[in-house]
C-alpha cells in the first residue's frame, strides 16, 4: 500500500515536471525565432533598405523601399473595401438581426475566416486579374481584403454585443433614434474592442505572402499606377530568401525583422489598448 | 434591441408604408447594413462558385479520378491530386503528432499548476507565436531547421531508425520531416492557447471532490479534468489540422518539392497550397490551370469540414460547461 | 476611435492612393525565363538610366510563366529559353508572335562537394545517369573514369532540378534525349518532365540556392548563377569528344552552325552543336514580342529598346558571361524590329 502510494507520488511528480518542459521548450521556441531575427536581420539592416530599390540580381546595395510602400498601399486598399464591410455587417449582426440571415452572414463568415490565403488568392485572382488582364495592387489587396472581413466582422459584433443594454435604452428613452444610438453611444463605448480587431487583422494580412502571388506578383521599381504590379515585402523574402544570392539573403533577414517587429509591436498594442478599455469599463 | 423597435412602431403593411419608414433613419441603416452583412455571405458564395466554375475543364477530364490518381504531368496534361493530398495529410499528421502532445502538456501546466501570472504571461507569449507570419517561419525553417536535419537529425534517425522504411533514402534536409516539424511549431499555439481555456472551464468542483477522494494531483488532472475537457482540446486540435492542412509558404520553402509517393519521412514531397504557389504562373492551358483550381477546392472543402467539426466541438464544450456551471 | 482624428487620416489616405493611381509614365510589364534574367534586369536598368519614362518590370518566373502571361495577355511581352511550339502559338490569336533572340547562354552542371574544387568532367552518359538516378554516388566508376586525379568522396549525389515549368530545363533534357537513349525513352525532354530523381528548386535561383546550401549536391544553371555565386561547375564532353567548360567562346562557337542557317522565326536549338571548342549544352534565349501592339507609347517603347538590345545592349553580354549574338543574327532581327506593327 505504502509503496503504491510511494509509486503515485512520483508519477504525480514526474508528469507535473513533464508538463512544465513542454511549455518551457514551446516558450523557449518563440524566444528562439525571436533571436534569430533579432540576430540576423539586425544585422543586415540598414539605411539602404529602406531607401534604394532593388538592384540586378548579384548587385548588391540594394533595398527594399518599394516593397515597403507597397504593402502600405496593399493593406490600406485592404482595409478601405474590408473593414467597412465587416463593421457595418458587424452593426448588422449585433443591433438589428433576426434569425436566418445572421445564422448564414456567421457561418459565411466563420467559413472565410477558415479558408487557406492561397485559395483566396485563386479567388482574388478569377475575381479580379482575369477580367482586368493585368495583375495589379487591386488584386493584391482585393485579396487580402477577404481576410479582413471575417476578423472585422467578427471583432465588431463580438464588441457591440458586449455594450450593456443600459446604454442602449437610456439612449433611446432619451428619445434617440436607433441609428443615433448606435451611431453615438453604442460604438464609442465599443471604440477600443474594435479597433483591436481592426489593429489585429491588419496585422495577419500585414503577414501574408500566398494570397499575393498571383494577384500583385511583384515589382523591381515604384509601381506608378495602382493597375501595375507592385512589391511587396513578405513576397520579397520569399523571392530573397530561396535564391542564392547572399546579399538577397542579407535582405531577407532584414525584411523578416521589420515585418516580425511591425506585426508583434501590433499585436502588443492591441492587446494593451483592450486591456486599457476592459479596465475603464470596469473602473 | 429589437423588441424596443417594434413596440415603437408597427410593421409596414404597404409599399408605401414601408417607403414612408424609409425615410427614417432607421430603417436605412436597417438596410444598409444588411446589404453589408449580406455581401459576406454572397461573397463566399461567390469564392465557391468561381472554383467551382474554373475547375471546369480539370473536373470533366478526370471526373473524381482525378482524387486518386498519382500522375502529374504538365505536357502530357494528364494531372492527379493524390500525391498532393497525400503530402499534404501526412505532414499535417507529422506535425499534429509532436505538437498535440507538447502542447496539450504545456496547456495543463498553464491551466492546473502555473501561478496566474505565469500561466497568462506564457500564454501572451506562445499567442504571439500565432501571430508571425508563415514566409518567416520558412525563412528560419531554410536556414536553420533544414541544415540542422540534414547534418545531425536525419542521420541520426536513420542510423538509429533506419530499418524502417519511413526513415530510409538520402539525408537532403527539405522533405517532408522539415515540412512537418515547422508546421509544429506552427500550430503549438491554437492547441495551447484553446486547450488551456478548455481546461480552466473545468469547474472547481471537479477537481475538489477528486482531490478529496484521495488523488495526486496528476491523478485529479489527467483522470477527471482532462476527460472533461476533452471535447474543447479536440477541438483545438482540429482547428490546428485545419491551419496546418492550408499552410503554404513555410511548407513551400522546405517540402522540396517532389509531387511524387514517398514512403520515406526523409524524402522531399509536395502539398497541394505548395504546388499551387509553385505552379499556377506557368500553368500554360485549360486543363493544367484548371487542374490548379481543382487542387485549390480539395483544399477548401478539406479546411471547410475540419474546420466545422472544431467549431462544432469547442461550441460543445462551451456549451457543456454553461450547463454544468 | 477618436472620431477628430478619422476624417483628416481618410482623405490621407485617399490622397496617397489618388497620387499613386494617377501618376504618369509607363510601367511596361514583362515575365518570363530566370535564364537571363541578370542580364534581362541590368538591361532594363540601364535603359531606364536613358530613357527615364520607360520602365520595364520583368518578373523572373520561369519560361513557362512567360509563356502563359503572354497568351493571357497580363504581360506585354514575355520570355523564354524554349521557342514556343506550334501548339502554343496557335493559342494566341489577336496576334503572331515574334521571337527575338537576344543572347546566347550555356547550362552548366554546377555541383558543390566536400573537399573537391576542381573542375569536373562530365560526359553526357554520366550526367545522364546521375539525372536518372542509376549514378548514385560521386564515387561512382563511370565518374572516377573521367575524372583520374579527384578524390570523389564515398557519398549519395543529391540531385536538384526545376520544380517549375523551365527553359532550362528543356536545353538540358534536350542534350541528354540527344546523348543517351536510355533518359530518351525514360523522360524525354521538356520544359517540365517527369524527374525520376532529386529535389526540385523553383526558378535558376532556386536550384542554385539549393545547391549551394546542399553538400555532395548537383544541379543545372545558366552560367551567370555559378558566376555570380562563385560555384563550382563542371565541363562537358561534345559531339566532338572534347571537355569544354561553357564560356564566350564556346558558346559562341555552338551558335555558329546556326547563325548560318538561322530560319526566318529564330526557332531553333544549338545543343550537341558541332565543333571541335562548341559547348554542347548551349541556347539561344528569345524576347517573345506581339506582333501587334495596340499602345502607341508601349509600341515605341519596345521597338527603341530592342533596336537598343541588338547593339549597345550586347555589350554588357561578355561581362555577365553570356555570349553576344551573332553579327548576321543582329541584321536579321533588325529587320524584325520593323514588322511589329
Amino acid at each position: 500500500m505504502i509503496e503504491r502510494n510511494a509509486r503515485r507520488k512520483l508519477v504525480n511528480k514526474a508528469m507535473l515536471a513533464l508538463t512544465a518542459v513542454c511549455t518551457v521548450l514551446t516558450v523557449a521556441v518563440l524566444f528562439l525565432i525571436l533571436g534569430f531575427l533579432v540576430w540576423n536581420g539586425g544585422r543586415s539592416l540598414d539605411w539602404n533598405f529602406f531607401t534604394r530599390l532593388p538592384m540586378p540580381a548579384g548587385e548588391s546595395g540594394g533595398g527594399m523601399a518599394n516593397a515597403i510602400l507597397g504593402s502600405g498601399i496593399t493593406i490600406l486598399i485592404a482595409v478601405l473595401i474590408g473593414v467597412p464591410i465587416g463593421f457595418a455587417g458587424g452593426i448588422y449582426l449585433a443591433e438589428f438581426g433576426g434569425t436566418t440571415l445572421p445564422f448564414l452572414v456567421r457561418y459565411t463568415a466563420d467559413l472565410l475566416n477558415g479558408v487557406p490565403s492561397i485559395v483566396i488568392g485563386i479567388f482574388a485572382w478569377t475575381i479580379v486579374v482575369v477580367p482586368m488582364h493585368r495583375f495589379s495592387a487591386w488584386a493584391g489587396g482585393f485579396a487580402l481584403s477577404m481576410m479582413m472581413v471575417p476578423i472585422g466582422l467578427r471583432s465588431t459584433e463580438q464588441f457591440l454585443r458586449a455594450v450593456p443594454n443600459s446604454l442602449r435604452e437610456g439612449a433611446l428613452a432619451l428619445g434617440a433614434s436607433k441609428t443615433r444610438t448606435v451611431l453615438t453611444v453604442v460604438v464609442p463605448a465599443a471604440k477600443q474592442g474594435i479597433l483591436t480587431g481592426l489593429i489585429l487583422g491588419v496585422a495577419r494580412i500585414a503577414g501574408e505572402t500566398a494570397p499575393l502571388l498571383f494577384t500583385s506578383l511583384n515589382n523591381q521599381f515604384w509601381s506608378q499606377k495602382l493597375n501595375e504590379p507592385i512589391a511587396t515585402l513578405p513576397l520579397m523574402i520569399y523571392t530573397h530568401a530561396i535564391s542564392p544570392y547572399e546579399d538577397w539573403h542579407r535582405q531577407a533577414w532584414a525584411a523578416g525583422l521589420v515585418l516580425l517587429a511591425l506585426v508583434l509591436v501590433a499585436n502588443i498594442a492591441a492587446r494593451w489598448i483592450l486591456a486599457r478599455g476592459v479596465s475603464a469599463q470596469r473602473g | 434591441m429589437a423588441g424596443i423597435a417594434v413596440i415603437a412602431a408597427p410593421p409596414p403593411s404597404t409599399p408605401r408604408d414601408f417607403l414612408r419608414r424609409l425615410k427614417s433613419g432607421d430603417q436605412i441603416a436597417h438596410l444598409v447594413t444588411l446589404i453589408f452583412a449580406a455581401s459576406v455571405f454572397l461573397v463566399t458564395l461567390l469564392l465557391v462558385y468561381e472554383l467551382w466554375i474554373h475547375s471546369g475543364a480539370s473536373r470533366a477530364k478526370f471526373g473524381l479520378g482525378f482524387l486518386f490518381s498519382s500522375t502529374w504531368d504538365p505536357i502530357a496534361e494528364k494531372f492527379g491530386a493524390l500525391p498532393f493530398i497525400y503530402g499534404t495529410v501526412l505532414t499535417s499528421f507529422l506535425a499534429l503528432l509532436i505538437s498535440v502532445p507538447l502542447g496539450v502538456g504545456a496547456a495543463i501546466f498553464l491551466a492546473e499548476l502555473a501561478p496566474a501570472r505565469l500561466s497568462n504571461a506564457c500564454t501572451f507569449l506562445v499567442e504571439l507565436l500565432a501571430a508571425v507570419p508563415s514566409v518567416i517561419f520558412g525563412l528560419l525553417a531554410m536556414f536553420t531547421l533544414v541544415p540542422l536535419l540534414r547534418e545531425y537529425g536525419e542521420p541520426f534517425l536513420k542510423n538509429t531508425l533506419g530499418f524502417l522504411p519511413l526513415f530510409q533514402g538520402p539525408a537532403y534536409g527539405v522533405g517532408y520531416l522539415a515540412a512537418g516539424l515547422i508546421l509544429a511549431i506552427m500550430t503549438f499555439p491554437f492547441i495551447i492557447s484553446i486547450s488551456r481555456e478548455a481546461l480552466l472551464a473545468v469547474p472547481r468542483e471537479q477537481r475538489e471532490a477528486a482531490l478529496a477522494l484521495g488523488a495526486t494531483k496528476w491523478e485529479s488532472t489527467w483522470q477527471v479534468v482532462v476527460p472533461h475537457a476533452r471535447l474543447g482540446i479536440i477541438g483545438s486540435i482540429f482547428l490546428a489540422l485545419a491551419r496546418a492542412l492550408g499552410e503554404t509558404m513555410a511548407v513551400t520553402m522546405v517540402i522540396g518539392n517532389d509531387p511524387g509517393i514517398h514512403a520515406s519521412l526523409l524524402s522531399p514531397g509536395y502539398t497541394i497550397a505548395a504546388v499551387i504557389a509553385n505552379e499556377f504562373t506557368e500553368a500554360n492551358g485549360d486543363v493544367y490551370q484548371s487542374a490548379l483550381v481543382e487542387l485549390g477546392l480539395v483544399l477548401f472543402f478539406l479546411t471547410m469540414i475540419i474546420n466545422a467539426a472544431a467549431r462544432l466541438l469547442i461550441l460543445l464544450t462551451t456549451r457543456k460547461g454553461a450547463k454544468q456551471a | 476611435m477618436n472620431r477628430n482624428a478619422f476624417g483628416p487620416s481618410l482623405l490621407a489616405a485617399a490622397g496617397l492612393i489618388a497620387a499613386v493611381a494617377t501618376a504618369p509614365a509607363e510601367t511596361i510589364n514583362a515575365a518570363g525565363a530566370t535564364f537571363p534574367a541578370p542580364i534581362y534586369q541590368k538591361w532594363f536598368e540601364e535603359f531606364r538610366k536613358l530613357h527615364n519614362d520607360v520602365q520595364v518590370n520583368y518578373q523572373s518566373i520561369g519560361s513557362g510563366g512567360g509563356i502563359r502571361q503572354l497568351t493571357e495577355g497580363t504581360v506585354d511581352f514575355g520570355a523564354s529559353d524554349v521557342p514556343m511550339t506550334d501548339e502554343q502559338l496557335s493559342k494566341i490569336t489577336k496576334y503572331k508572335v515574334l521571337h527575338f533572340p537576344t543572347v546566347m547562354g550555356g547550362v552548366v552542371p554546377t555541383y558543390n562537394i566536400d573537399g573537391v574544387s576542381a573542375s569536373l568532367k562530365f560526359t553526357g552518359d554520366t550526367l545522364a545517369g546521375i539525372f536518372l538516378g542509376t549514378i548514385k554516388k560521386w564515387n561512382d566508376a563511370a565518374l572516377k573514369k573521367d575524372n583520374p586525379g579527384v578524390n570523389l568522396p564515398d557519398k549519395e549525389i543529391t540531385v536538384v532540378h526545376r520544380s517549375d515549368g523551365s527553359g532550362t530545363s528543356f536545353v538540358w533534357t534536350d542534350y541528354l534525349s540527344k546523348i543517351s537513349p536510355a533518359w530518351k525513352s525514360k523522360t524525354g525532354a521538356g520544359p517540365s518532365v517527369n524527374w525520376p530523381v532529386g529535389l526540385g528548386g523553383k526558378g535558376n535561383e532556386g536550384v542554385a540556392g539549393l545547391v549551394k546550401q546542399t553538400p555532395n549536391s548537383i544541379g543545372y544553371v545558366e552560367l551567370i548563377y555559378v558566376v555570380q555565386n562563385k560555384m563550382s561547375y563542371g565541363e562537358v564532353r561534345n559531339a566532338s569528344g572534347t571537355f569544354v567548360k561553357a564560356d564566350f567562346n564556346t558558346v559562341s562557337e555552338a551558335a555558329a552552325g546556326a547563325a548560318k542557317n538561322m530560319p526566318d522565326d529564330f526557332r531553333v536549338s544549338i545543343t550537341n552543336a558541332p565543333g571541335k571548342n562548341s559547348y554542347p549544352i548551349a541556347s539561344f534565349t528569345w524576347l517573345l514580342i506581339p506582333g501587334k501592339i495596340d499602345n502607341a507609347a508601349k509600341k515605341a517603347a519596345i521597338k527603341s529598346f530592342l533596336q537598343w538590345m541588338l547593339t549597345s545592349g550586347q555589350q554588357y553580354a561578355g561581362a555577365m558571361s553570356y555570349a553576344p549574338l551573332p553579327k548576321s543574327v543582329v541584321a536579321k532581327e533588325e529587320k524584325q524590329i520593323a514588322a511589329i506593327q
